[in-house]
């Protein structure tokens, strides 16, 4: 891809590849790069248009007339190139179309249906913390709790059924994959897309879902005519699109941030109710979800730069995150800071509608974990995992010990 | 992000004051009032369909359509018909109103949302065109096959006329004195599957609707009634309390400040996101006292349940909250 600069702007220029797996396995040199570029700054190798201060990534995150999202949130440009699955009817939609699938999933998923699940959820953590410990106080916190507890609790609250359910981080691996460059971390994930879309597919379909859950409550607002039948399945691919691995790395992250900050830990068992404070301030800080793209619906000007119409902007939701412009002491795990409103849910119209239930997935755990465990380190190197929009962690090895 | 203009003396809400900046006589007896951010700042999102609470500068709540453009994010209008029997509501906004006033603002809410459709059937009464007005121009831009049809006293007081008119055969005006009563069953035809109509007017008017919708296919018929002109309770502008259950801990909300900023003061953070009162991060339960809501996420069965609230907007009805904090 050829880099043309166009006329009229006077946007720094950089050359670096956000998606290069150096960049990947340690984003934030180039997070901060960019925010001392300035306001915009223009992404030779993609064409893209950049954006990593706080303030501008949230103008732009909740300015849907001009930013549109329908053009494609990654790099793609949906206006010119065929998107690689039917596009979402939420993320991938702009007012009027995105009105009514919205407003269903936001009640299906809201606060106030939450609080059914709450006790549950408690238990359900508190057994697998138990199983965990029971065999012994060294693991690996992402194979053993970040990815096994979404798995357990998530699907069953939507109504999926038990077989397969293997194939959900996969699936949503590629789909954030999919929404960078067509690099090998797309190729590697290519193979399989046929054989996991179908079954993503066909989980979502009336009859495979159970009588009650997430699910079955979408369809239910298919008979009320809220949304249509056609559309019903395709809400429910979003839950298991983006609900699974994201919370997943969330975890991940909360996890890590505690097994690097042991006064925070301390913090935390003298005051269980931090948890969901401790929550955001991991995805404040480590940004599960790093990157989303806009498309621009007319001439946008931002500082001293016009984007043209049409053109992909690139929001760096993790460097926002860490923006001293925006927070005192940023790289800090503070659980005395107030993360509100940071954007790692995004911001806006978009805003990530299951983080209620991402919430109270991770305030599970960690109340689970904080009620046995008296300290919590790491036992050895975390590793990365690559993908191109989730930071993620492969393995992330902790010794506990209990009280 | 905080708005640092004065607070309004008369309006208890630091978050939402928004501004008059219009006031246009529409039709005998409807005005359209213009509403901005004295800083200039976004206001929430909406969709048609939705309403607001507008807290009047006399203490009076009253519930209005939005029937502006959702693409200016910058500016709310509503409209408003002078009702003979108002009890200061309508009348305070016809006669004392002015541009440059503050009034407080909660919501917007959406108890009529379009759902969508292939076809849509819109039947408007007097006043009752304000959330069909968005409406309209939303099917047309979904390319949805659509007609309305327009009830009022007489044309003069039938607001948006000059709106409606590039529609042409679209929409029917039907002016009563005109015409007599709205034909429905001429206008909606045989009951048939794929078609969602809309009502919004004086309840004669929505029970006709639903006599002449009962064949129709469950779901098809969608109404909006009129609140009547003295449904709202004052809004408070005195300070409340807030008692904290867990801790027993008293805190004083002063006009000035929202719920949220009076806890953070006494060190007891709230996780909140948005602090617009949309994305329902900060809910709190409530104990007791009932909750001045003025969020965009409750409908009004929950509303009713007074068991919780949204600490960064809404406040207090009532001297004293319990709060399970």
């Amino acid at each position: 891809m050829t880099a043309t600069v166009p006329t009229g702007t006077t946007a720094p220029t950089s050359d670096v590849d956000p998606f290069s797996h150096d960049v990947l396995e340690d984003p934030l040199p180039m997070h901060a790069a960019l925010r001392e570029a300035g306001p915009v700054v223009f992404l030779s190798r993609y064409d893209v248009f950049a954006l990593a201060r706080y303030d501008d990534v949230h103008a732009a995150l909740v300015n849907w007339q001009d930013f549109q999202s329908s053009a494609g949130v990654g790099l793609s440009n949906f206006r010119y190139e065929e998107p690689w699955r039917p596009p979402s009817l939420l993320l991938e939609a702009d007012p009027p179309r995105h009105d009514a699938p919205r407003r269903v999933l936001q009640k299906v998923l809201g606060p106030r249906a939450l609080r059914r699940l709450r006790d549950g959820w408690a238990a359900d953590a508190d057994a697998l913390v138990d199983e965990v410990l029971s065999r012994g106080t060294s693991f690996d916190a992402v194979a053993d709790l970040a990815a096994t507890f979404p798995l357990r609790v998530f699907p069953d609250a939507v109504g999926i059924p038990q077989d397969g359910r293997e194939k959900l981080l996969p699936y949503g691996d590629h789909a954030f994959n999919a929404f960078g460059p067509a690099n090998d971390l797309v190729a590697r994930g290519a193979p399989r897309v046929a054989e996991l879309s179908a079954w993503v597919n066909a989980q979502c379909q009336r009859d495979v879902l159970a009588p009650t859950g997430f699910g079955a409550d979408i369809w239910a607002a298919s008979d009320r005519g809220d949304i249509t039948p056609e559309q019903a399945p395709l809400v429910v691919r979003s839950l298991l699109t983006a609900g699974v691995d994201t919370t997943v790395h969330g975890i991940s992250a909360i996890l890590h941030s505690f097994a690097t900050h042991p006064d925070q830990w301390r913090r935390l068992r003298e005051e269980p109710s931090l948890a969901r404070v401790a929550f955001d301030e991991a995805v404040r800080l480590e940004s599960p979800v790093q990157t989303f793209f806009r498309t621009a619906t007319t001439e946008v000007r931002i500082g001293d730069v016009v984007i043209p119409e049409g053109r992909k902007i690139l929001m760096f939701l993790a460097a926002a995150n860490r923006d001293p412009r925006r927070w005192a002491d940023p790289d800090r795990f503070d659980l005395s800071r107030d993360p509100s409103g940071h954007v790692g849910f995004g911001m806006g119209i978009h805003q990530c509608v299951g983080q209620h239930v991402a919430r109270l997935e991770a305030e599970s755990i960690l109340t689970a974990l904080a009620r046995r465990v008296s300290t919590i380190e790491l036992d050895g190197p975390p590793v990365r995992h690559h993908n191109n929009t989730l930071r993620a962690f492969e393995r992330l090895p902790v010794r506990v010990a209990l009280d | 992000m905080t708005a640092t203009s004065p607070a309004p003396a008369a309006v208890a809400d630091a978050v939402a004051s928004l501004r008059v900046t219009g006031k246009q006589l529409q039709a005998d007896g409807v005005l359209t009032l213009e509403l901005a951010s004295p800083s200039g700042d976004r206001l929430r999102d909406w969709t048609p369909g939705s309403h607001i609470d507008l807290i009047l500068p006399n203490g009076l709540t009253r519930q209005y359509s939005l029937c502006g453009d959702r693409w200016d994010a910058g500016s709310y209008r509503v409209g408003v018909l002078l009702e003979p029997e108002s009890r200061g509501g309508s009348a305070y906004v016809h006669d004392q109103l002015r541009v440059g006033d503050l009034v407080g603002v909660g919501g917007p809410r959406n108890n009529f949302p379009l759902v969508p459709s292939e076809e849509y059937l819109f039947v408007a009464g007097g006043i009752g065109i304000t959330p069909i007005l968005p409406m309209v121009h939303q099917a047309e831009l979904l390319g949805a096959g659509w007609r309305l049809l327009y009830g009022g006293r007489h044309r003069s007081s039938m607001a948006f006329l000059d709106e409606l008119a590039p529609y042409g055969d679209k929409v029917l005006v039907r002016p009563q004195d005109e015409y007599g009563l709205l034909d429905l069953p001429g206008f909606l035809d045989e009951p048939r599957a794929g078609v969602r109509i809309y009502s919004c007017g004086p309840a004669p008017l929505l029970a006709a609707m639903e006599r002449t919708c009962a064949y129709w296919p469950p779901h098809s018929l969608r109404v909006e009634r009129f609140v009547a002109d003295d449904a709202g309770a004052p809004a408070r502008v005195a300070p409340f309390e807030v008692e904290l259950a867990r801790t027993g801990t008293t805190v004083t909300v002063t006009p000035d400040v929202t719920v949220l900023e009076a806890l953070g003061r006494v060190g007891v953070e709230v996780l909140s996101s948005c602090r617009r009162g949309v994305c329902g991060t900060c809910e709190v339960t409530v104990l007791a006292g009932r909750p001045d809501h003025r969020d965009a996420l409750l409908d009004d069965d929950e509303r009713a349940a007074d068991d919780c609230m949204y600490v960064c907007v809404s406040r207090s009805r009532d001297d004293r909250l319990v709060l399970d904090l």
